[in-house]
């Protein structure tokens, strides 16, 4: 595809891709993948329409335009079984994770149906059940933890000999954080230890207003990896089938003992930073270059060329969606408040 | 004398501990091949391996997440500063992820993990390493803080904080590592959350921890001997406080001070008396006093480092004062 010199050198970057081989799913596989896609676009437009009505509060980072990065990679795990990190923009990634839709937006309403109670709100939603390790707001801060949840895996398997322990860890965060201390240390402790890790860099070129060619010397992330001996790749994060394909190969890495992978997806983000952005720094052209790469339009087109699926398939989908994302306000919104006698509970391991 | 030294006391509970829980495992700087700093794991590599026992990079925030991570998914890990000084790196870990992540996961996930190293003021190591950080980490929520002052209560309180589902900021001090005592045998443990009365007494209560316990042992011997009664008190717990037990002393004693190594603004002994004069105000027949360090970076100087710190006869004329007041 032909890039535009003014969306600058981010877009530019999609046309010299090293080339890396899309996956190639069958039509179940497929619906999914648009199933949880819709899911996360619809959920996330969804939120912003509840922002504003002053249902919600508090900073709100949705995650249009990202989809396929997190239903490419996590679609590609096994839920439940693998582990999930991700940051503040988070809601998406719960999603995938099989967290299901009440439990999201409940957390976003701050009640106790929440999956973290309502105590954590939009960006820490945890669910033990589903292996999410939670969002963390701080910048890096969860990738030592998914580094831990890792060493847990290879902990099982070589220091207690269970040799069934073969869970991947994938840690999610941006190019933001990929100048932060945590990123570099660890990368270098999951090389060393050959942990099962999948780093995956959401890069969407903007840290709130610091456009990533401004804040680093080294625009290509994937190729940091070298330095610690590492496996890297870039990938197309609009183009689910082409992160799908790049996750399988780095999973495939991981569970063969042979470590880490960090995963650079290009992407860009359809809103501010958070809700509450003004969003003034970004260039017209630049939206424009990306919104015609819609990753929802692109495995659309991507599976009816092929023939796997109708568009009516998909369209029931996206009905079903709106359904599922109805049915989750209807019952954040009737769902309780926290007590307040139990505004102290869960400080310590036996409340 | 046979005595076990508090170093091998405290290596003695980590052994115990990992032998009975392969889930426990030990990771830091130079806590495997070199045996730790200050020898508190020696020899577990050679017994337990490279993974149960992790050598990491010098690399703080980054290792204590990782502990952080690997409690959530089923390890107990001790974490070992080798300065707890060093661990201001880690500040974020320990305070976002080890205190705060079962809260604002709503109870998904347990923290077991124990952060443990040397602290306080050693001999002319400089400002950097003679470090008080149980003040700083104090209005951390969810993590417990304690500190150990001899070798029978390092082993029986380390085996304790393993053993808790929650994570434990486990203070040794650099000077105490080479105390000897005969230690009771069998499988012990120390309550967490339990003050230790060294001395029973009735004139004045003090309250100290660590290191400044054996100061305060000097000072009581000498005012003994001058006919002052002293109730010692070793809070072990620095979060939460017994505040039962030091109230029930204060209810006795009616006088209180507070001997301390922190640092006197927003110290250990801050938030205590605050404490004692919210709920045992109308107890005292004096103000609380507390001694503590100065508000300065440890100086190099020897005797200006001693200066620094409260010596025993502080501690003394102290306690000599507040009994002449008559009150």
């Amino acid at each position: 595809m032909k890039t535009s010199v003014t969306a600058g050198p981010h877009a530019e970057r999609l046309s010299t891709l090293v080339s890396n081989k899309p996956a190639k799913v069958d039509s179940k596989t497929g619906l999914e993948l648009f199933r949880d896609m819709t899911l996360g676009r619809r959920f996330e437009d969804k939120c912003a329409e509840m922002y504003y009505r002053g249902k919600m509060f508090g900073f709100v980072h949705l995650y249009n335009g990202q989809e396929a990065i997190s239903t490419g990679v996590i679609g590609a795990m096994r839920r439940k079984h693998d582990w999930f990190c991700s940051t503040y923009r988070d809601h998406v990634h719960a999603l995938s994770a099989g967290v299901p839709a009440r439990e999201v937006m409940s957390e976003l309403f701050g009640k106790e149906t929440g999956c973290s109670k309502g105590r954590g709100g939009s960006m820490h939603l945890f669910s033990k059940e589903h292996h999410l390790l939670g969002g963390y707001a701080f910048i890096g801060e969860g990738i030592p933890v998914a580094l831990g949840s890792a060493f847990t895996s290879r902990y099982k398997r070589d220091a207690q000999g269970d040799s069934t322990s073969d869970a991947v860890t994938a840690a999610f965060f941006g190019d933001g954080t990929c100048n932060n201390g945590q990123f570099f240390e660890c990368l270098n402790m999951a090389q060393l230890w050959k942990l099962p890790i999948l780093f995956v860099v959401e890069n969407n070129k903007w840290a709130i207003g610091m456009a990533h060619d401004r804040a680093t010397s080294e625009p290509e992330i994937w190729r940091k990896a070298s330095a610690f001996g590492m496996a890297g790749e870039e990938v197309d994060g609009m183009d689910v089938l082409a992160v799908r394909g790049a996750a399988e190969r780095a999973l495939e890495r991981a569970r063969s003992g042979e470590g880490p992978t960090l995963l650079e997806c290009l992407t860009y983000r359809y809103r501010g930073h958070s809700l509450a952005d003004p969003d003034e720094l970004r260039k017209e052209e630049e939206k424009q270059f990306w919104a015609k790469r819609d990753p929802l339009k692109g495995l659309e087109s991507d599976l009816i060329k092929s023939g796997l699926v109708s568009e009516d398939q998909l369209r029931m989908i996206e009905k079903e969606i709106d359904q599922e994302v109805v049915d989750a306000v209807d019952f954040a919104l009737a769902a309780k408040e926290p007590e307040p006698s139990e505004l102290t509970r869960y400080i310590w391991a036996e409340d | 004398m046979a005595g076990t030294l508090l170093f091998n006391a405290l290596r003695e509970a980590i052994d115990e501990e990992m032998a009975r829980d392969s889930n426990v495992c030990v990771m830091g700087e130079d806590v495997g091949q070199y045996g730790g700093s200050y020898k508190v794991t020696k020899d577990l590599y050679e017994k337990y391996g490279e993974l149960r026992v992790l050598d990491t990079p010098i690399a703080e925030n980054s290792f204590t997440g990782m502990a952080v991570g690997a409690a959530m998914t089923g390890l107990r890990p001790i974490v070992e500063g080798m300065n707890m000084g060093f661990l201001l790196l880690a500040f974020n870990q320990i305070s976002n992820n080890m205190g705060m992540l079962r809260y604002t996961s709503g109870g998904n996930f347990t923290i077991p993990t124990v952060v443990r190293g040397p602290g306080g003021v050693g001999r002319q190591l400089g400002a950097e390493h003679s470090q008080r950080l149980e003040a700083y980490f104090h209005a951390v929520p969810g993590i417990k803080i304690v500190a150990c002052s001899t070798p029978t209560n390092a082993k029986g309180l380390m085996k304790a904080a393993i053993r808790d589902d929650n994570p434990v900021l486990f203070f040794e001090h650099v000077l105490l590592y080479n105390l000897s005592e005969d230690l009771p045998s069998g499988d012990y443990i120390c309550a967490l959350d339990q003050a230790d009365i060294v001395r029973e007494g009735n004139d004045v209560t003090i309250l100290t921890y660590s290191r400044m316990r054996h100061h305060c042992l000097k000072a009581v011997e000498k005012l003994d001997s001058e006919g002052v009664d002293v109730e010692l008190i070793d809070l072990i717990s620095l979060k939460p406080f017994d505040m039962k037990t030091i109230a029930a002393s204060i209810r006795k004693t009616h006088r209180v001070i507070i001997v301390e190594e922190c640092m006197k603004t927003g110290g250990i002994g801050a938030e205590l008396i605050a404490l004692i004069t919210e709920q045992c105000f109308d107890e005292l027949d004096c103000p609380p006093v507390r001694l503590s360090s100065q508000d300065i970076p440890t100086p190099y100087n020897g005797q200006l480092e001693n200066l620094t710190i409260i010596q025993p006869h502080q501690i003394v004329e102290t306690a000599k004062q507040m009994i002449a007041k008559g009150v």
